[in-house]
């Protein structure tokens, strides 16, 4: 549900391709994946589409850093719902990326090849707080989910202390550096969420790293939906990953 | 350190007091400097004046549970309004500094807010 794609300035040149995402998930076993770039969501589209014809699901996110500097996943029902997100966080999203510094950001189509270069500064922070970030989300239709609570950089327990009552996050992600046991002695707050956990693949061999299982009646936005809130029957069975 | 309260540092940095004006009296006995509110709550210690960047409500809630003599958020930064409703209600004191972190904490070290090694 966290994938990075070639767009993120943070991955290899020509290594997370929407082909070579699409592929590395269905040989991994995956039903479902996320693209999750940093405060973009412009390769969502190609990696639907690369995903077309295969039992592969591919679900349009983006990882959002809100001011605070955690980083949050919107997960969506459709691409154009992803697509507004994108535009209200390019809205309140400074800086211009250095290619030389910071790595290329490329726009590609879904047969791997380069339509752009992104030149907003992806890795920077948004002016937008955490508050408002989970409510740009639910607004257009999308879930919240606090990524690697768990890690020092960008997680919400670093960066805030503690998870806020009021905040209406759906899930919580811990990353594939912590099993489910350890995480839960060291954060009390997990108990009170429903725990997914996904790669942050950077790279594609990265994918299926971390994965979670789930009850649901197809591999759909919808579903996931009723899974992460535990309705109808459908629910998170566990966050697991490979050692 | 000579005795130093709330009071002495907002007229030696010209600080604003957003909240917890009637608190000024509390005795500042150190200073902390981070934006990792985890990191606060780990290492900040009783009486600190902690400096920070962070606006979020949770900062007022670190301060209460360290029992910290005040919070300055840095760099011309305003606090959120909840943020603002939450420290007046725990009373906790918080001011702000046009100058950056490096400065405050610099111009308080010299005003001798530190504790002896």
């Amino acid at each position: 549900m966290h994938i990075h794609s070639t767009l993120s300035p943070c991955t290899e040149l020509g290594d997370m391709t929407p082909r070579a995402i699409v592929r590395a998930a269905i040989d991994k076993g995956l039903d479902m994946i996320a693209i999750c770039d940093h405060n973009s969501s412009r390769n969502s589209g190609a990696a639907i589409r690369a995903a077309q014809g295969f039992p592969l699901s591919v679900i349009p996110g983006i990882e959002i850093t809100s001011s605070e500097e955690t980083h949050v996943l919107g997960l969506f029902p459709t691409l154009t719902m992803a697509r507004a997100a994108q535009e209200e966080v390019y809205s309140r999203l400074p800086g211009a990326n250095d290619e030389k510094a910071i790595g290329y950001q490329v726009v590609v189509d879904e047969c791997d090849m380069v339509e752009d270069l992104e030149q907003a500064l992806l890795i920077g922070a948004t002016t937008m707080n955490i508050y408002r970030v989970v409510k740009l989300i639910h607004d257009l239709g999308g879930l919240a989910v606090a990524s690697h609570v768990d890690r020092s950089g960008f997680g919400i327990f670093s960066q805030l202390g503690f998870i806020p009552d009021d905040l209406e996050l759906d899930a919580l992600e811990i990353s594939k550096h912590i099993n489910f046991d350890d995480a839960s002695k060291k954060y009390r707050q997990l108990s009170n969420y429903t725990l997914v956990t996904s790669s942050d693949a950077h790279y594609v061999s990265d994918i299926g790293a971390a994965y979670t299982e789930a009850e649901m009646a197809e591999a759909s936005f919808d579903e996931l939906a009723l899974a992460i809130r535990g309705d109808e029957g459908r629910r998170i069975i566990k966050p697991s990953r490979l050692v | 350190m000579a005795q130093m309260t709330l009071a002495d540092l907002v007229e030696a940095l010209d600080l604003t007091v957003s909240a917890g004006a009637q608190d000024l009296a509390k005795e500042v006995t150190g200073g902390y400097v981070s934006d990792l509110l985890s990191d606060v709550i780990a290492n900040s210690k009783e009486g600190d004046v902690w400096m920070t960047l962070q606006l979020h409500q949770n900062i007022i809630a670190v301060a209460f549970l360290n029992n910290l003599a005040g919070i300055i958020i840095v760099n011309g930064r305003q606090p959120e309004e909840a943020t603002i409703k939450k420290a007046e209600e725990q009373g906790v004191v918080v001011m702000c500094s046009s100058l950056p972190t490096y400065e405050v904490a610099g111009r308080l070290y010299q005003l001798g807010v530190r504790r002896e090694t």
